[in-house]
């Protein structure tokens, strides 16, 4: 089993086809949890917003949180579902102590929502089509955190560590049908589907949808149908994939590994995998079967959700542009190429692009900006661009460069003191005194200098070498400190040159 | 000076409110009285004496500065073990629960204290309300102030004996399937089971979701009735509570005693719960107090539901699959017992296994390992999914029976009390302990039961269970008064004047002389 640990992409793909499915997890927005009054935010020491209910004490008692009802179903709207006339929880049983009531409060045969459809479109421009099975709502467990050993897992830890903050929070499990014919594109599939879906719940407002806070959690369901045959291979399921690219990788590695061990005449084990994000690589978590018996019946102590139609039509009209319908306006709107176009949505920027446009700010130099420069920033600093700077400060800094007060250059250094804080454009460029020399004064004394010192170079620009001037430019950009412009400077030099012959 | 212990709540309120007694004086008595007799009678698992005589002396002081108090305010009560309340430890009669004191009040008692009462102790209950007897708590049984070797009933035999033998002139009870009324019928005290939703469940330790319900339990009619309209009405911390507005079932118990209150009334006798597997005692008590209610001019008819033969069977899925489920968060990791492996590794699984089975007694692993077999994949459908269809099927004889009839009756337990042990080894005889009462919890229904006589056999006493229309509990205390008139009128007195007066455990100093 050492020998080949992974199979060829291509090779794989040759003699086995692939199928998906994803389970994604959207952790809802709520002021507060799902089935109690606690606070839904983390970060405040542990277990402190708990009571009760969340921390499962006997005599504990859930109450549903409308609001929670209300995002669910605009999310099954948004995703094309129906939404159930009665819906109802149900108690899905096991013991881990992550659950402080050892069952879950989820819902199993009366979802809010399903039957839905999400069509997304790949780099190549195809067009596919993912299922949605249903869309239930259920409450997240607390956090776990093993002390000592080696792994940071349960196995082989001191002790343990459970925080109940978490426990109780919203979720919406959104299971899509399975997904046939992805074949090479089935790991690109991965990544457009759950990307789409995280737009979806942003445009909706019900999540925060940071992957890396865990808001929109993936697991990757795949299994390998050999060529010529219609019998469904044996899936494994890779828990907890928290990034696009990481939902990418996972397909990719779970086809390449289970080729390779299905080829070598091995079997699938039907299994739950951890992702590893380092390695890149999935390794067996626990064997899960169809036989896995949660024991769920009906919660008796929640009633049945009965949305009205009325209710549900009138949160059908609060629905966002669909975003891919969107993106599509947009870069028509925009005039945007696919490729600087993908450039903004990738960095998750289209908000604050339009914003900026919005502000007064021409497309190509919204992207620019955007894409660039607070990109840069936003990286060294480690945090999202869009919470960098507000589009409206960027739209007034593209109106000064676009003015002539600033260069390019120069407005970097605004954008760092506005960043910093300093206040709007404007009043950097004052406060710093940052703006471009546009009176010809100054810079026609420091020419004649530079000039005056290097007679060579005076020569040779009389001489006709007119890119002789280059010298000349950089020395008197240098004096002004940058604050000139190097067009103007260049006219200059050359009217000086022939003037002082 | 009256002996404060013998008068009721409603009598105790009023001279609290004209200034006879102080809720010191009374919550004394209580105390005192539960001193001397309850090591025999141990109907309280806790006694929170210092703490309710400085809550009565708050109370005292409050009356004092004129303010205007409730009716019940002052006046003692005892609380089942099965709620949580924040001062004193909330076990549900399991060792896995010992010394667990909550954060938190469960709604009820938030109530009762809002209203002033006086929270005395906590009564003993089969482990997690499973039982007819309170032979299942993990602290011992109860005895029945009636004859110290049998059984209060269960699970609420605490809360009975305890208002029976006088210790408190009310208690709190849970009935999931006759928990508060069979205890009421075998003590000779009334208890009611209240429609389901119609008293909160916020803070009662679940056994069962869909069947549990909160409710009263006293000596009268009419305390029962005060005592329910303290703890009913909507809580939106529990979603199963009714938002309905209730009407004051004060009014409807002071309402029965009105002359003719019975007369036109329709009263139905279920066929099912009658004759064959009754005691003979119990059948004549009951037949005696039918005639006397047709006497009264009530309309007597028989009516009969035939699924009811099913409810004891259906009971006995849908308890068990609930409570598989609402026990499982006993697992050691957040409060209650912690029991570590005694040999091998710990691991978090067998750190939860070695709890639960040191944690739970018996009868609470039967129900657990019942439960989790009827809700397995391959099983659901045929148990837990029939006996749902069983209890639609009760719920209909039930609506059926009640477009003909007001209200109906039957004995509210097939016998009197029964001896420690006699059913021990039979849990089906002791799960058959509870056909009466079943039915009404299956269907949601309210239920009351009140004393009926003593059975001529063995001088114990009898209930007569009364049902009535989901969100009717107000016809039950208006019927109940009226019936607890009828009949104390015809014997010249209360039934539990006659309870044999019980030996105070006397204190003796050392023979040999003290220091």
């Amino acid at each position: 089993m050492k020998k080949a640990e992974l199979m060829d992409f291509d090779k794989a793909l040759e003699l086995y086809e692939p199928v998906l499915g994803f389970e994604v997890h959207v952790e809802l927005n709520t002021k507060t949890k799902m089935f109690c009054g606690c606070a839904n935010e983390f970060g405040q020491g542990a277990n402190t917003n708990t009571c009760p209910t969340c921390l499962g004490l006997p005599g504990g008692l859930p109450q549903v949180n409308r609001k929670a009802i209300e995002s669910s179903i605009r999310l099954g709207l948004a995703l094309g579902c129906d939404i159930a006339e009665a819906s109802r929880f149900a108690r899905k049983n096991y013991f881990y102590p992550d659950t402080a009531k050892n069952f879950q409060t989820s819902q199993y045969d009366e979802p809010i929502a399903f039957n839905g459809s999400l069509t997304i479109e790949l780099e190549s421009g195809r067009q596919v089509t993912v299922e949605i099975e249903r869309a239930h709502m259920e409450d997240d467990a607390g956090k776990l955190t093993h002390k000592g050993g080696a792994t940071g897992r349960i196995q082989g830890a001191d002790y343990s560590l459970v925080d109940y903050n978490r426990g109780g929070v919203p979720l919406v499990e959104i299971v899509t049908q399975m997904i046939e014919g992805g074949e090479a594109d089935s790991p690109e599939i991965g990544k457009t589907y759950v990307a789409a879906i995280r737009e979806i719940v942003k445009a909706l407002g019900v999540s925060n949808a940071r992957m890396e806070e865990g808001n929109v959690r993936c697991d990757a369901n795949v299994s390998l149908r050999p060529r010529g045959s219609n019998i469904l291979g044996t899936r494994t399921e890779t828990k907890n994939v928290n990034s696009l690219r990481s939902v990418e990788r996972a397909v990719r590695y779970e086809i390449q590994r289970q080729a390779a061990l299905l080829s070598a005449g091995g079997t699938i084990t039907q299994e739950t995998r951890h992702w590893h994000e380092d390695t890149g690589r999935t390794s067996a978590g626990r064997p899960k079967s169809d036989a896995d018996d949660y024991r769920y019946f009906p919660e008796p102590d929640l009633v049945p959700v009965a949305p009205s139609r009325e209710w549900v039509e009138e949160l059908r009209a609060t629905l966002p542009e669909p975003p891919a319908a969107r993106r599509k306006r947009l870069q028509a709107d925009w005039g945007f190429a696919n490729l600087e176009f993908q450039d903004v949505v990738n960095s998750d920027l289209l908000d604050a692009v339009e914003a900026t446009i919005a502000a007064g700010a021409s497309a190509q130099a919204a992207r620019k900006w955007w894409t660039g420069e607070v990109a840069r920033l936003a990286n060294v600093a480690g945090v999202a661009a869009d919470s960098l700077v507000q589009p409206h400060q960027v739209a007034a800094l593209i109106e000064l460069v676009e003015a002539g007060t600033l260069t390019d250059r120069l407005a970097r250094q605004v954008l760092e003191g506005v960043i910093a804080g300093e206040g709007t454009p404007l009043e950097v460029v004052d406060s710093r005194g940052l703006a471009v020399v546009s009176d010809d004064g100054p810079l026609i004394a420091a020419i004649d200098e530079a000039l005056a010192s290097q007679p060579d170079v005076l020569a040779k620009i009389r001489d006709g070498k007119v890119q002789a001037a280059g010298a000349v430019i950089g020395a008197v950009m240098k004096a002004m400190r940058g604050q000139a412009d190097a067009a103007r400077v260049r006219e200059l030099v050359l009217e000086r040159a022939g003037s002082a012959e | 000076m009256t002996d404060l212990i013998k008068l009721s709540a409603a009598d105790l309120g009023g001279l609290l409110a004209n200034g006879s007694v102080s809720s010191v004086e009374v919550t004394r008595a209580h105390l005192d009285h539960i001193a001397a007799v309850d090591t025999d009678l141990h109907a309280f698992l806790h006694v929170a004496a210092d703490a309710a005589l400085a809550t009565a002396d708050r109370v005292d002081a409050r009356r004092a500065a004129g303010e205007q108090l409730g009716l019940l305010a002052g006046v003692p009560i005892a609380i089942k073990d099965v709620l949580a309340t924040r001062d004193m430890p909330s076990t549900a009669g399991s060792k896995i629960l010992e010394g667990w004191i909550p954060p938190y009040d469960a709604t009820v008692v938030k109530r009762l204290r809002d209203a002033h009462l006086i929270p005395l102790g906590k009564t003993n209950m089969d482990e997690f309300a499973m039982g007819s007897s309170t032979e299942h708590s993990a602290y011992g049984p109860t005895r029945n102030p009636w004859d110290q070797e049998r059984i209060p009933g269960g699970s609420g035999g605490g809360s009975a004996a305890a208002v029976a033998a006088f210790e408190a002139p009310l208690a709190l009870g849970s009935d999931t399937g006759g928990s508060i009324r069979q205890p009421a019928a075998v003590t000779g005290s009334v208890g009611v089971k209240p429609t389901y939703g119609g008293v909160s469940r916020y803070g009662a330790i679940a056994l069962a979701s869909s069947l549990d319900q909160v409710g009263p339990v006293s000596r009268t009619v009419y305390d029962a009735a005060l005592l329910h309209d303290v703890i009913g009405g909507h809580d939106p911390l529990d979603s199963t509570s009714l938002t309905d507005p209730w009407p004051s079932m004060a009014a409807a118990a002071r309402a029965g005693l009105a002359d003719g209150a019975l007369t036109g009334l329709r009263i139905g006798v279920v066929k099912e719960l009658n004759g064959e597997g009754f005691q003979a005692g119990v059948t004549q008590r009951f037949t005696e107090t039918l005639a006397l209610l047709a006497a009264a001019g009530a309309e007597i008819s028989e009516v009969s539901a035939p699924n009811f033969e099913y409810s004891v069977a259906a009971y006995y899925l849908i308890l068990p699959a609930e409570a598989s489920s609402n026990l499982a968060r006993f697992d050691s990791v957040r409060f209650g017992l912690r029991e570590n492996p005694t040999d091998g590794p710990v691991t978090i699984e067998r750190v939860m296994a070695a709890t639960r089975d040191a944690g739970f007694g018996p009868e609470v692993k039967r129900r657990i390992i019942l439960g989790t077999y009827a809700l397995s994949t391959g099983y659901y459908d045929a148990y837990y999914g029939s006996a749902q269809k069983v209890r639609t099927l009760i719920q209909r004889d039930f609506d059926a029976a009640f477009e003909k009839v007001d209200l109906l009756v039957s004995p509210s337990a097939p016998t009197t009390a029964f001896k420690f042990g006699e059913k021990l080894a039979d849990p089906m005889a002791m799960y058959l302990n509870d056909i009466t009462t079943i039915p009404a919890n299956l269907a949601g229904i309210p239920g009351m039961s009140l004393p009926m006589g003593l059975a001529p056999e063995d001088g114990l006493p009898v209930g007569l269970q009364v049902m009535a229309p989901a969100k009717q509990d107000a016809r039950l205390y208006t019927f109940g008064a009226a019936v607890e008139q009828l009949l104390e009128a015809h014997w010249g007195h209360t039934l539990l004047s006659r309870a044999p007066a019980l030996a105070p455990v006397e204190m003796f100093a050392s023979e040999e002389g003290v220091i």
